[in-house]
Formats: structure tokens, C-alpha cells, sequence
């Protein structure tokens, strides 16, 4: 019986992933833990291996198509001794589907065992969604024209949307009800997990103010004079969460200086202690102190180690800090969960780690969804001071500027110090100003005090 | 499955009944149809098709006396009203015969005979002579009986002096003069019919216009070509008393302002609505919720008992042929478990009216559209500036088109003129596919045709019309 290879489910709430890349072809044996595909999410990109082994029989979602509904079939594999005719006994057989292909129904369950798919994290697949999400997934979208206006003027995304016209269609309804239902963009979908613990979407997001139409702006521009660069996965989330953020968070920002005196000193003398090689080596940076001091000072201002919600705020007990890291065409923000209680070893271990696999965009969901606060530093960048913009369900984000030697006055007397400017961006709906200058200067405790994260 | 045990039973076989069998079967459901009459119901025997066999006599009686406009020379015009009569009936047989054989193609036997609900999905059959025929079990029945003219008290048909649509298709004579009571569909269509004729027709509508489903300016210019072949229309009256002479009726019409009016006519077609075929069926037995004179059904055609549909004109308007049969596709595709059904939208009903001139309409009317809500854009074009109307010699006439003007999308269209009837399915699709003003603009529209006034008032709509 030829095994369907299924699409897989990168995380709990994945509902449709873009298979990026084969790395097999037909005809080509493959042994369990070979890797046969990529699939790319909102940010991830994952590897699929084969849980069978088998020769690829055939490929039915070619490399590139967007929007693959999880579940799906997308490759065959024949079992040894079985020959090509044995397709004949499988419906997935048929060539890759045009994207119009009516919605994948359980009602024809592909075997009465179907295969585990190479699913990485079996055990959180979601139950197979019958909802047709047949939209655009061989990157052309079927939408009405009346729909396609419709989301427009109510500035949502039409990927999002499920269609219920014949073949998947998105019709004028699909879309008035995704606009009554306040449909999150993809990212704040994404979001709705964090730890295990699941939180209510948004569903009161604010009418979104359309943007300046395509039209508009291209027509400010002499054609010929730019070229156009397609967006990406990334991109789009990037815009979509970033403009969520900022137009439904009310931010206000907090500024303080910091000596760094004592803990360039301390960072010193604890690198020094690292072993020279072995498993054990260390090599704490200015940042990975940084991390830790937040996580210290959201301990000791509980109260802003929060996150809103319609129904009521979160207050979390660990200190799960996300760290901005930039990468090749965007950013990732991996979380370091319980950081308050990790060595500055371990941190900085974890964070070599996560910012390496971020670069080469291989982080699964789980590693940067979540977390209540983040940290932003440009201080390697020259950048003095900025304010950032805070990444949601987050209620702060901390922006780090450069350390550098200024000139600061202790006791009427003017003596040099290497300083550095911090700035909090505050949810004000979590943390107001009173609550958000308690954290930031307990931050500030640790930072210029760093034995004191030791308590 | 035994001869007398199926999936589903459809009682009666007009357009929803023998369509929604037909839909069943291409389902691969086994599928009965109980007929008490003859195959095809109302609409292919004394509705849609018959008349319009009358109104293509009439029709060509109305050019032949234009002959000399274009060129030819005709004289000696008459008519035999049983001529007339008989290719009409013989129409309506053709196509009962078609039905019939549709059945058989899709091996789905039919019972002639009256059904009645015995409870229990068992539906018990009595033949034309009044003797048991057969029981019938099914796992779901589709009550698809039709409905019939209503009546009122002092309004009750005779079948010889005050006809029916039934009498008024099958003349026996010409009347001199005719009054019409109701100015929808069915009764404009026999208004036109004999007048055209030549019969002094006069139309009474309780209503503040004539045709008051359609949009208020088509009805106005419907109103005015009428009295302009000589009808005579009163609008806001009713009929007080229909006394019944020798071989004339003596009508007494009261007027929105109280006055008092008396004709006397050869004969009286009453045309006030119609009612639903409900009685005699076992549905109050059944506990099916009957609600003024129509099942009531939820959007599904599902009624408050499991297992038993009903579709088509019995469960409510619009009285359509095309409503029914489209019902009848939905009910049984739900029941069959078809993925993607989605209900009837009422909306994309298109009407048609054959009078001369014809009217047809779908979606919402201008004032519908400004009540619901919308903010509109209408546009409009006359017959008199298309090229195809002037050589047909058909220069009345007018396409009128709503839209929203937030979001394009097309919310109506009213239509009156020459062959309207046959154009107004392109906006039907427009709806159906929900397209916007501006791919109704990118449409190419042959030339030189009728339907070029579509696209045209689609432009007028946007200040972007050519042709005036």
C-alpha cells in the first residue's frame, strides 16, 4: 500500500505552511530521518524527514506552493516491492492539483492508517481542519471581485480568509464575516500560544485605518525608476505585527542611563574563569547580562512582568525574555524562557545557540513565540538611544543603546564613566508610568550593581 | 431497495418536484415522483409555457399590424382564437411528454396518483380512481405540491364569467372587454395578451402601481406604455362586488378615496396572489407548521419534522419556476450531503414578466437598496440609443442598474424593453459571481446587440456612458 506523505504541522496552530523546497525527486529512495522537504511557516523554516523508507513515487505539491493546508497529501512513497501501479489503488495519485481543487474532505480518508507524516512535533498536530483552505495554494488566490474590494477597503488579508464559494472561493460573505470577527492578522494567530497556555485571540482589534493604496503610492513614482522586491513570508509578518502593535498598543517610552562600570569589570573577570575548551566554555556579552538583569527586575516588579488581554491581564511567574535578533531580510525574536533563574552561562549558551539557528532561520515556533518582554540593542551599531516598538502579546520591550565613556558628574565632581542609555517602551495598558520606572530602575539596580543578580 | 422503498419521495412533478428527483438521482439516490395531475405542474401546463405560446400569438399579431413600417404589406388580419388556444396546449403537451421521458431516463418511476403523509416516512398513494395504489416508504419527503390562484370571498372564480389564470388560458371566446384584478406578473401578462388582441382591458390594483414588486420607475414606465396601447389602469382600488349577469359581469370598484366606481365587463380574471396546495397532503397530521397558507422552512427547505422538505411555490415566494427548481437542487444536494451548498439567496431571483414590453429585474430596487442602507450609484440607458432596438423597431424601453457606491458591487437591475427576459441572466451571473462595476466595464458586449445597453448603464452609473 503506497504511504501518503502528509503536509505537517510545525506548531499547534499551524493551519497551512509553504512547501519551500523538495529535496528529493521522484524516483528517489529514501531511508527514515532523510531529510525530503522544507516547509516554510510565518517565520520558521522546517525540515521534513521521511518516517518511512521507500522510493518517492510521486510528488503532488510542487516546490514553492504557498499555502498548503496541513494534512495534506504531498508526496506518495512506495513501499519496497511495490511497483508504480499500486498508485492506481491511492486517490492521491492524480497530479499536483490545481489550486481551484475543491476542499481536501475528510469524507475520503486517504488509508484507513495514514501514514505518520515526517511531523516533527507529532504529538501537537492539530485534529485535521476540514475547513476548505484551499486559497491560493498554488499562489494564485480565488476571491470574488466584490470580495477582493471588500477586503481591501476593510484592510485584511485575503490568505487569511477561508473560502466557502465553490472551489474555496472567498465570496462577499466569507469576508464581511471575517471583518465581524475582527480576523487577527496571520502573526496575532500565531501568537495565541504561549507556554502551553492558551490565550483568547484578539478579537477587538480596533478598525483598521487602510493604508495608502498601492495605486496612490506607485503613482508618485516615475515607473522604471525603482524595482519592485517581492515580499516575503517574513516581510509581511514583520508589516502586519508591527502595524497591529503600534496601532493598538498605546505606547510611551521611559529613558534612563546606566553605568556599566561594575559590570564590564564583573564580565571580565567571569570570562576569565571559562574553561579553555570543552563543553563547559563560556563567553558571557554585555548582552546576556542585560537579558539576565531584565528577567532579575521583572521578578522584583511582578506586576510588570504582564500581558494584556480583553479578559483580564496575565501576570506570568517566570521571566521569559525575547531577544531581537537581525537576520538576512528581517528579524527573529527567540525567547529565553526562566531566565531569571539561569545562570549567566546558560544564557549565554542558549542565546549563542538561538541566534545562530535564527540566522539560518531554522527556530521552530515554540522558540519565539511567547515571552512577556524583549530586549532591542542597536549598541553594537553605534546607536546612542531609540525608542522600540514593543512585539506583541509582550507589555515592554527595552531598547539598548551603546556603551560608551561620557563625561558624568558624581559628587559636584565631573569624572569619566562608560554609560548606556536604555529606553522602555511600555504597554500602558498593562504597565503604567509609575509601574514601568519601578522596572526599569530595578533594571538599573542589577545592571550597575550586577553581584546583586546573584540574590 | 424494493419498488416501493426509496431515499427520497418528491410529491408533485412541476419544476421543483421532477427537478429535485432528477437532482437525486444524478446523486445516485433512488428516488420516486407522485404526480396527481400531469408531469411538468403548473408551469409547464397552465403557467410559464403556455402562456408564453399565447404571448408570441400575440406578439406577432401586434407586428403584423406595424408590417407596412417595415416594408411589408400584410391585410386581412384575423385571428381563431382556437387555433390560438390549441398550439398553446399543444406546446404544454410537448414538453409534459419531455418531462416525462426524463423521468424514465433517469429510471425514476412515477406514481400518478394523490399522496398523502401516513407518518413514519410512509406516503400513501390514491390513484385517479380513487382506490389505494400503493404505499410508498421514504427516509426523506419533499413536499413540492405548488399552489393554486387565491380567492376571496367576494372575489370567487366561477370558471365561465370571472376566470382564473386556468380559464383565462383556455378562451372559448374572445371577450369584448375584460377586467383584471391584480397587476403582478400573471395578471399583466393576460392583461397584455388580450389587449394586444384587441379586448378593452381594464387593470385594478389595490397598490399605488402596477407590477409593485419592481423598481417604482419601471413600473411607472410600465404603467405608461400600457395606457398607451390603450389599457386602462387603476392603480390604489379594489374590487368591492363582482354581480354576475347573463354573459356580464357588473363590477363595483372602490378607490383609495372612498369613491365608488361601476363597470361592466364580458369577463373578470382574477390574479390576487396565489396560495399554497397544502390541504389533503396528512401535514397537519404530521405536525408540519403551516404558516398562511405555505409550509414554513427553514433555510435548508427543512420543516419542523425531520425527514419531510418542502420546496417551490408551497413553501412560500417568490412564486417562481426557477426558484422551485433551484430549491428542489439545494434540498436534495443537503440531504445527500453535497459539500459547499449554500441556501437560496432570495436576492438572485431573477423576475420576468412577458408583457409588452417585457420586464425583468434581479436584486435589490433603488428604493430597497437606499432603505437597506446603501449609499447608491444608478445608472440608465434607453432603448431609444441602441442600434439593435432602432432596427428592431423596438425604441422603448430602459436599463436601469444599482450599485453601491462604497463597494461597486452590482445590488440590481431593472429592466424594461424589447427581450429583456433573455438579457437579464448576464447580471444574473454578474451577481452570482459577484463582480464589481469595473469588470462589468472590462466585459466586452457584442455589437451590435441589445445587451450592449447593459454594459452602457453600467458606465451611466459611473458617469462614463457613451452612447448619450
Amino acid at each position: 500500500m503506497p504511504i501518503e506523505i502528509l503536509m505537517p504541522a510545525l506548531s499547534p496552530t499551524m493551519e497551512d505552511g509553504k512547501l519551500a523546497k523538495w529535496m528529493v525527486k521522484e524516483g528517489d529512495t529514501v531511508q527514515s530521518g532523510d531529510v525530503i522537504a522544507e516547509i516554510e511557516t510565518d517565520k520558521a523554516t522546517m525540515e521534513v524527514e521521511a518516517v518511512d523508507e521507500g522510493v518517492i513515487a510521486k510528488i503532488l505539491i510542487g516546490e514553492g506552493t504557498e499555502h498548503v493546508a496541513v494534512n495534506k497529501p504531498i508526496a506518495v512513497l512506495l513501499e519496497e516491492g511495490e511497483d508504480a501501479s499500486a498508485l492506481e489503488s491511492t486517490g492521491s495519485a492524480s497530479p499536483a492539483p490545481p489550486a481551484a481543487e475543491p476542499p481536501a474532505a475528510p469524507s475520503t480518508p486517504p488509508s484507513p492508517d495514514p501514514a505518520p507524516a515526517a511531523a516533527p512535533q507529532a504529538e501537537t498536530r492539530p485534529a485535521p481542519e476540514p475547513a476548505p483552505k484551499s486559497n491560493g495554494q498554488a499562489g494564485r488566490m480565488f476571491a470574488s471581485p466584490l470580495a477582493r474590494r471588500l477586503a481591501q477597503q476593510g484592510n485584511i488579508d485575503l490568505a487569511q480568509i477561508t473560502g466557502t464559494g465553490p472551489h474555496g472561493r472567498v465570496v462577499k460573505h466569507d469576508v464581511e464575516e471575517a471583518l465581524k470577527s475582527g480576523v487577527a492578522p496571520a502573526a496575532a494567530a500565531a501568537e495565541a500560544t504561549s507556554g502551553g497556555q492558551v490565550m483568547p485571540a484578539r478579537t477587538s482589534s480596533t478598525t483598521a485605518v487602510p493604508a495608502m493604496p498601492d495605486e496612490e503610492i506607485l503613482a508618485l513614482y516615475e515607473s522604471g525608476s525603482y524595482e519592485v522586491v517581492p515580499h516575503d513570508n517574513m516581510r509581511r509578518i514583520i508589516a502586519e505585527r508591527l502595524t497591529m502593535a503600534k496601532s493598538t498598543i498605546p505606547h510611551f517610552y521611559l529613558s534612563l542611563d546606566c553605568r556599566l562600570d561594575a559590570l564590564l569589570a564583573a564580565r571580565q573577570r567571569l570570562n576569565a574563569m571559562s574553561p579553555a575548551e570543552g563543553p563547559n566554555v563560556f563567553k558571557i556579552s554585555v548582552n546576556d547580562m542585560i537579558i539576565k538583569a531584565l528577567a532579575m527586575a521583572l521578578q522584583k516588579v511582578p506586576h510588570a512582568n504582564a500581558t494584556w488581554t480583553d479578559q483580564g491581564i496575565l501576570r506570568h511567574r517566570s521571566s521569559d525574555v525575547g531577544v531581537a535578533v537581525a537576520i538576512d531580510g528581517g528579524l527573529f525574536t527567540p525567547v529565553i524562557r526562566h531566565a531569571e533563574v539561569k545562570s549567566l552561562s546558560e544564557i549565554s549558551n542558549e542565546m549563542k545557540d538561538l541566534a545562530g539557528r535564527a540566522r539560518k532561520r531554522r527556530l521552530a515556533p515554540h522558540e519565539y513565540q511567547g515571552g512577556t518582554t524583549s530586549i532591542s540593542n542597536l549598541g553594537m551599531m553605534g546607536i546612542k538611544s531609540f525608542d522600540a516598538v514593543i512585539n506583541p502579546p509582550h507589555s515592554s520591550i527595552l531598547a539598548v543603546g551603546a556603551g560608551e565613556k561620557r563625561p558624568v558628574i558624581n559628587n559636584d565632581s565631573i569624572e569619566i564613566a562608560t554609560m548606556m542609555t536604555c529606553t522602555l517602551s511600555c504597554d500602558h495598558r498593562v504597565v503604567d508610568g509609575a509601574l514601568g520606572a519601578e522596572l526599569l530602575d530595578a533594571f538599573k539596580g542589577f545592571i550597575e550593581e550586577p553581584v546583586t543578580m546573584l540574590v | 431497495m424494493s419498488d416501493t422503498s426509496f431515499d427520497i419521495a418528491v410529491i408533485g412533478g412541476g419544476p421543483g418536484g421532477y427537478v429535485a428527483a432528477i437532482r437525486a438521482a444524478q446523486l445516485g439516490l433512488s428516488v420516486c415522483v407522485i404526480e396527481r395531475e400531469h408531469m411538468g405542474g403548473i408551469c409547464l401546463n397552465w403557467g410559464c409555457i403556455p402562456t408564453k405560446a399565447l404571448l408570441r400569438t400575440s406578439e406577432i399579431f401586434h407586428l403584423m399590424h406595424r408590417a407596412d413600417e417595415f416594408g411589408l404589406s400584410v391585410s386581412d388580419i384575423r385571428f381563431d382564437i382556437q387555433k390560438v388556444v390549441k398550439r398553446s396546449r399543444k406546446v404544454s403537451a410537448k414538453l409534459s411528454g419531455g418531462v416525462a421521458y426524463l423521468m424514465k431516463k433517469n429510471k425514476i418511476p412515477v406514481f400518478d396518483g394523490t399522496a398523502r403523509l401516513k407518518g413514519n416516512g410512509v406516503v400513501a398513494i390514491t390513484g385517479k380512481d380513487g382506490a389505494a395504489l400503493a404505499d410508498v416508504q421514504a427516509k426523506h419527503i419533499i413536499v413540492a405540491t405548488g399552489a393554486r390562484a387565491r380567492t376571496l370571498p367576494n372575489l370567487e372564480p366561477d370558471g365561465k364569467l370571472v376566470w382564473t389564470y386556468k380559464e383565462a388560458m383556455v378562451p372559448d371566446m374572445m371577450p369584448k372587454s375584460l377586467l383584471v384584478v391584480g397587476s403582478g406578473a400573471i395578471g399583466i401578462e393576460f392583461a397584455s395578451f388580450y389587449r394586444t388582441l384587441g379586448a378593452d382591458v381594464t387593470v385594478v390594483e389595490i397598490m399605488d402601481r402596477v407590477l409593485p414588486v419592481e423598481d417604482e420607475e419601471i413600473s411607472g414606465l410600465a404603467q405608461k406604455a400600457f395606457e398607451k396601447q390603450g389599457m386602462k389602469i387603476l392603480t390604489g382600488t379594489s374590487v368591492e362586488q363582482l354581480e354576475k349577469g347573463e354573459n356580464a359581469v357588473a363590477v363595483t370598484l372602490k378607490k383609495g378615496d372612498g369613491a365608488s366606481e361601476t363597470l361592466t365587463v364580458d369577463r373578470v380574471i382574477l390574479a390576487i396572489g396565489i396560495t399554497g396546495n397544502v390541504e389533503d397532503i396528512g401535514l397537519e397530521e404530521a405536525g408540519v407548521n403551516i404558516d398562511r397558507g405555505h409550509i414554513a422552512i427553514d433555510e435548508w427547505s427543512r420543516t419542523d419534522v425531520e425527514g419531510i422538505y418542502a420546496i417551490g411555490d408551497v413553501a412560500g415566494p417568490p412564486w417562481l419556476a426557477h426558484k422551485a427548481s433551484h430549491e428542489g437542487v439545494l434540498c436534495v444536494e443537503k440531504i445527500a450531503g453535497v459539500e459547499g451548498v449554500h441556501p437560496l439567496n432570495t436576492s438572485n431571483v431573477p423576475g420576468c414578466t412577458y408583457c409588452a414590453p417585457q420586464v425583468a429585474s434581479v436584486g435589490l430596487t433603488e428604493k430597497n437598496a437606499i432603505e437597506a442602507g446603501h449609499e447608491v450609484k444608478v445608472g440608465r440607458f434607453p432603448y431609444q440609443a441602441n442600434g439593435k432596438a432602432i432596427a428592431l423597431g423596438e425604441t422603448d424601453g430602459l436599463i436601469k442598474t444599482v450599485f453601491d457606491a462604497k463597494t461597486g458591487e452590482l445590488l440590481g437591475a431593472h429592466m424594461i424593453g424589447a427581450e429583456v427576459t433573455e438579457l437579464i441572466q448576464g447580471y444574473g451571473i454578474a451577481r452570482t459571481l459577484e463582480t464589481t462595476e469595473a469588470d462589468l466595464m472590462h466585459t466586452i458586449f457584442p455589437h451590435p446587440t441589445l445587451s450592449e445597453m447593459m454594459h452602457e448603464s453600467v458606465l451611466d452609473a459611473y458617469g462614463r456612458v457613451m452612447h448619450i
